[in-house]
């Protein structure tokens, strides 16, 4: 569909854009609301010499992905947030070996089964800390259909380059809802650096540079391993030594590249007195929010971080250093709201507002409301 | 003027370098498994180049990580066959030997177990059955004797051990074998054959963990536990003429089934 004008469902913009991407294996379970992104893949994937396959449950679904990205093709699941919980020692072994993946989460209410298909943030915080030990997580926002298929096409890129997961954190309201989406004509994907037999003794792991990946079938002879390892590979469960030059590294390669991923949508915020902060599509309800307040007078701004994580500290803190007041809003009861507050409560007033009923948009009236108190 | 030459293992060759030091208890099968199985991609001829070993936590998963240099997959517990479906499926041309604990592949990976037998996958599958959880210091498995005290069974394990492989077979596997580590030859000609069969291939091997299981069963050293198996494994076809009740505490071993590789619809 690269070079089309389509009415398409979110979800399956995202499917697009994984193919536009270069996505050529899938592995997933059915989940409300993500399942369409499974359905469209198993569709397209065999016309395109991809692999489509549907596991048994989600802790397969991300092992064979993982499996196949040893092999060198790009890989993505599709899950919603009880099927995020079974991926997340999957995620860390992802992490650990630096395996280029693509985990697309369309959110919806929990916790436990929760509700099906209705809108929710409620795995913004699983996204980074679900996983046990220490790592830093990649994750983006999408608040369109538009977005779906935008940062679908980052994850991979952004996957790739830095050769770890990329989580797209959408929700149902996002997957489920249908717009214009525009596929550009001619994508360059980000190609992964592979290791080769002639660069034999350099690092394949734990290089916050990033090292080429030794992927299988090359006569590598890749070792990879979960456990602690070094840049070869070679696992030390013995030593703390060991382990504290394997959480450094691995998170440094992340940390150090924070400024290229983060990435923050913003508007109105120079002369505004207050700020909407918000993810996803909620952000765009702000953005909506904050220009009607802008109508009726008030100095109203909107700030809208696309990625999730690693946080947007910085840029929050450059951008609500004048404000008055910022409020957080969410659909959830305040999960990002401690990180804001971390971030820029010694600056300003930092508040959260959550929908009236949790897994509808804020009402703009409400945030309205709270703007005039 | 006299030379000497270092005496090297007939497998050595196959070892990555820097893993030459094995980890494995005094006694443990592990070491005989690994033998039969390089044994087997020698007879072969096997450029291991064309393969990648996948396994998952607890002892045997040390078998291939990191002693076997080739590219190796060693994954999160109980999840090597998850792993295994995505390489083979990607890379059709691999082969894809995945071998893991009773534990690894039973318990905690279970699941995965049946489906990649429901689906043929074309997968050689080496579980090492050592009926207890060694690694972690001998609790009971799904493997484990009715009325063994382990670890975490003090007052003897309940409830019936899984037939491996009357499970997979059940779940569709096409090839399945059962041995011990008495059987050493046989081993490596079962591996021969799940190499050349296409589908799911599923070779059970019992193997002695006298630090955990022989102190805790009082069936003692590696040796007196091999000597176990030895005198108890019960050729199939003898099997066959033997009232279920005389093979009560005995090892039926031998291929079990081997169904010829049905056509895919593509022709492969």
């Amino acid at each position: 569909m690269t070079g089309d004008r389509r009415f398409l469902q979110g979800n399956i913009a995202c499917a697009e854009g994984a193919l536009a991407a270069g996505c050529r294996f899938f592995a997933g379970y059915p989940i409300t609301p993500a399942t369409e992104i499974a359905e469209h893949l198993a569709q397209q994937l065999p016309l395109k010499e991809g692999v489509f396959i549907q596991m048994e449950d989600e802790i397969a679904s991300i092992g064979a992905i993982i499996g196949a990205s040893w092999t060198g093709a790009k890989v993505m699941t599709a899950t919603s947030g009880p099927g995020l919980s079974l991926m997340q020692e999957n995620i860390g072994y992802a992490i650990g070996t630096e395996t280029p993946c693509v985990i697309v989460d369309v959110q919806r209410g929990g916790p436990s089964t929760g509700i099906p298909a209705v809108p929710s943030q409620s795995d913004m915080v699983q996204a980074a800390r679900g996983s046990h030990g220490d790592y830093e997580s990649i994750a983006f926002a999408p608040s369109s259909a538009q977005e779906m298929f935008d940062l679908t096409v980052r994850a991979f890129d952004t996957a790739e380059r830095m050769r770890t997961p990329v989580l797209l954190m959408a929700d149902a309201a996002v997957g489920h809802m249908r717009e214009i989406v525009e596929m550009p004509v001619q994508l360059n994907p980000v190609e992964r650096k592979l290791a080769t037999i002639e660069d034999n003794g350099a690092p394949r792991f734990l290089d916050e540079q990033v090292a080429p990946m030794p992927i299988f079938g090359r006569g590598l002879k890749a070792h990879v391993t979960g456990s602690c390892h070094d840049e070869v590979g070679m696992r030390n469960v013995v030593d703390a030594e060991a382990l504290d030059h394997y959480v450094r590294r691995l998170s440094g390669k992340i940390r150090n590249a924070r400024a290229e991923l983060v990435d923050v949508q913003a508007g109105d915020t120079e002369d505004a007195e207050i700020l909407l902060v918000g993810w996803g599509l909620v952000g765009r309800a702000a953005q909506a929010i904050a220009t009607q307040a802008r109508l009726a007078g008030r100095r109203v701004g909107w700030i809208r971080p696309i990625t999730v994580w690693p946080f947007a500290d910085v840029e929050l803190r450059d951008l609500c250093s004048d404000a008055k007041r910022v409020i957080v809003l969410e659909n959830n009861l305040g999960q990002m709201l401690p990180y804001v507050q971390a971030a820029i409560g010694n600056l300003t007033e930092v508040e959260g507002l959550s929908p009236k009923i949790l897994g509808t948009l804020h009402r703009p009236a409400d945030v309205l409301e709270r703007i005039a108190a | 003027m006299t030379t000497t030459q270092e005496a090297r293992h007939p497998m050595a060759k196959y070892l990555r370098p820097g893993a030459e030091v094995t980890t494995f208890c005094p006694g443990c099968g592990d070491g005989m498994i690994a033998h039969s199985v390089l044994r087997a991609l020698d007879d072969d001829g096997a450029d291991l180049d064309d393969f990648a070993f996948v396994c998952g936590i607890g002892c045997a998963g040390w078998i291939p990580s990191p002693y076997i240099n080739v590219d190796t997959l060693h994954t999160t517990h109980g999840r090597p066959l998850a792993f295994a479906t995505g390489v083979k499926l990607a890379q059709p041309d691999t082969k894809v030997v995945v071998i893991s604990g009773d534990g690894d592949l039973t318990a905690i990976g279970g699941n995965h177990l049946i489906h990649a037998a429901r689906r043929d996958m074309d997968l050689t599958v080496i579980c090492v059955n050592n009926r207890i959880y060694g690694m972690t210091g001998g609790q009971v498995a799904p493997t484990t004797p009715e009325g063994v005290k382990t670890a975490t069974t003090p007052y003897g394990a309940e409830g019936r051990p899984f037939d491996l492989c009357r499970l997979v077979e059940a779940a569709g596997a096409t090839y399945v074998a059962r041995w011990t580590t008495a059987q050493p030859r046989f081993i490596t000609r079962s591996v021969k054959r799940a190499l050349a069969h296409k589908g799911f291939a599923f070779i059970e091997v019992m193997s002695q963990c006298p630090v955990h299981f022989g102190k805790l069963s009082g069936e003692g050293s590696g040796a007196h536990m091999h000597d176990i198996m030895r005198d108890n494994s019960v050729p199939l076809r003898r099997a066959a003429g033997l009232d279920p009740a005389d093979l009560d505490g005995k090892w039926v071993v031998g291929e079990l089934t081997h169904v010829a590789a049905v056509p895919s619809a593509a022709g492969g």
